[in-house]
């Protein structure tokens, strides 16, 4: 079981919920368990080749998967998962 | 022995500490007050106020057995004190005969506060206390030329400590006037100046904080044509941008001039925080290659912000630009900083180069002078997230 931690623009198809408990074996798979009970997010993370979204970073723990083995990258029991798309806002 | 208790103590003759303190190894510990070691000190003097001595000694010299040398002004405390750091075990103690008088006079150099006046001696004695600041850091604070991209949510509490700090440049960039809706957490602005336009109503502020600051005015937005000849005034900038076409030109600017970057944003009860160092470490570029389409990107004026957010954010964004000002303590490079203030927790994630980056990569190529100021058409590019105020 690892915790994906939901980003502000997200929560709006999670109920709400800043984190989600969700089971997989690897990056992918927890991502599958997450959309699998928010399926609105499903849109957001992945394009239309099943490849995550360009604009949409993913840490397990504090390493970008890019540098691990991506959406295969193994996930153990206690990990996070954090979901990051870049923001903007700050002046007006 | 109460009357007997002669102890001798070794004095040295300044020349013969310089090339002690030449040869390394060397404690040197300055006996006077705070006011006078701010004045004038010796290089690594560390100051141990003579009221302070029991209690300061063992952090400034923690091994007895060290040579350390002792200084005051004229050699009286010193001597003084070297009697009783001898009582407290230190063995092998030399007061310098003469003091910091007697070493001037020889024209030995001292870090001096010369290049600060009365008033700013006075106004920064909290900074110059602290050896990671100290005068040459204050020097190099007001020398210092910053620059804010907005003067807004995160550029208010940035420019106010930057300002109280001596920042001896602030340029302001926004094209915004003030509204009531900003007060909320824009606290350089005021209920008064409502209209005004932020970057004259920021100056004001800041003119009464500090008058060591010059605030220019770039009353504006930076695009295509002109970020780069405004950027090549300032040695630091700090990205508080509210759409990410600026982000981004600012990002490609920074690069191709080797300027830093403090970036920070906010959202609701989140905030992120990086330092982007051109080829020191990771850019903007790198962290996120591409903008998010706009029902990913919603603005502060779409989600609402916590007020106190931009606080927190613009505060760590001051605290980045004064530790590369200083050259001290480890700057957010390579590390992006999330603040959820809801659940009050920090997280670090990794933030590396990417060998592939179009802008900073191993192959992006290095940007000729005809080709500066020649950008992609941002706001096409990020067309949905284009005027996200």
């Amino acid at each position: 079981m690892a915790t994906v931690r939901i980003p502000p623009v997200l929560r709006t198809k999670t109920d709400g919920k800043a984190e989600v408990e969700a089971t997989g074996e690897n990056v992918g798979a927890v991502l599958r368990a997450l959309i699998a009970e928010y399926p609105q997010t499903s849109e957001q993370l992945f394009g239309e080749d099943g490849e995550l979204n360009r604009y949409v970073n993913v840490y397990l723990n504090d390493e970008d998967v890019r540098v691990l083995d991506g959406l295969e990258t193994a996930v153990k029991d206690g990990d996070n998962v954090v979901i990051l798309p870049a923001m903007a806002g700050g002046a007006s | 022995m109460a009357t007997g208790a002669t102890q001798v103590i070794e004095e040295i003759q300044p020349f013969e500490a310089a090339e002690e303190i030449e040869a390394g190894d060397v404690v040197l510990v300055d006996t006077r007050e705070p006011h006078e070691y701010q004045e004038a000190h010796l290089e690594n003097g560390k100051l141990v106020p003579p009221g302070l001595l029991a209690d300061e000694i063992a952090e400034a010299a923690p091994d007895k057995s060290a040579r350390t040398i002792l200084y005051c002004r004229s050699g009286n405390r010193s001597a003084i004190a070297a009697a009783q750091l001898q009582g407290l075990g230190y063995d092998n103690v030399a007061s310098m005969a003469g003091g910091i008088l007697a070493w001037q006079e020889q024209g030995l150099p001292v870090i001096a506060a010369s290049g600060m006046t009365a008033e700013q001696r006075d106004r920064y004695s909290r900074h110059t206390l602290l050896p990671e600041v100290g005068v040459d850091g204050q020097i190099k604070l007001l020398n210092a030329k910053v620059l804010l991209l907005g003067a807004g949510g995160l550029g208010a509490p940035t420019a106010l400590y930057l300002a109280a700090a001596g920042v001896g440049t602030i340029g302001l960039v926004d094209d915004d006037v003030v509204d009531a809706s900003n007060l909320q957490r824009q606290v350089i602005h005021n209920t008064e100046r409502i209209g005004m336009p932020k970057t004259t109503s920021a100056r004001i502020f800041i003119e009464q904080l500090n008058p060591d600051v010059n605030v220019v005015e770039h009353n504006g937005r930076l695009d295509a044509g002109n970020i780069l000849e405004v950027m090549s005034d300032y040695d630091i900038v700090v990205d508080g941008a509210d759409n990410f076409p600026t982000r981004y030109l600012l990002n490609d600017a920074s690069v191709r001039l080797r300027k830093p970057v403090v970036s920070a944003s906010i959202l609701g009860f989140d905030g992120q925080i990086s330092t982007f160092v051109p080829f020191e470490g990771p850019c903007y570029r790198c962290l996120y290659p591409t903008p998010p389409p706009a029902e990913l990107a919603p603005s502060c004026s779409a989600n609402g912000v916590l007020g106190v957010m931009a606080g927190t954010m613009g505060t760590l964004q001051a605290n980045e630009v004064i530790k590369l000002v200083l050259g001290a303590g480890q700057p957010l490079i390579g590390r992006l900083l999330l603040y959820d203030a809801l659940g009050t927790t920090f997280t670090e994630l990794k933030v590396r180069r990417d060998p592939g980056c179009p802008i900073c990569g191993e192959d992006a190529p290095e940007i000729a002078e005809s080709e500066m100021g020649q950008f992609p058409d941002y706001d096409l590019f990020c067309a949905g997230a284009g005027g996200d105020r």
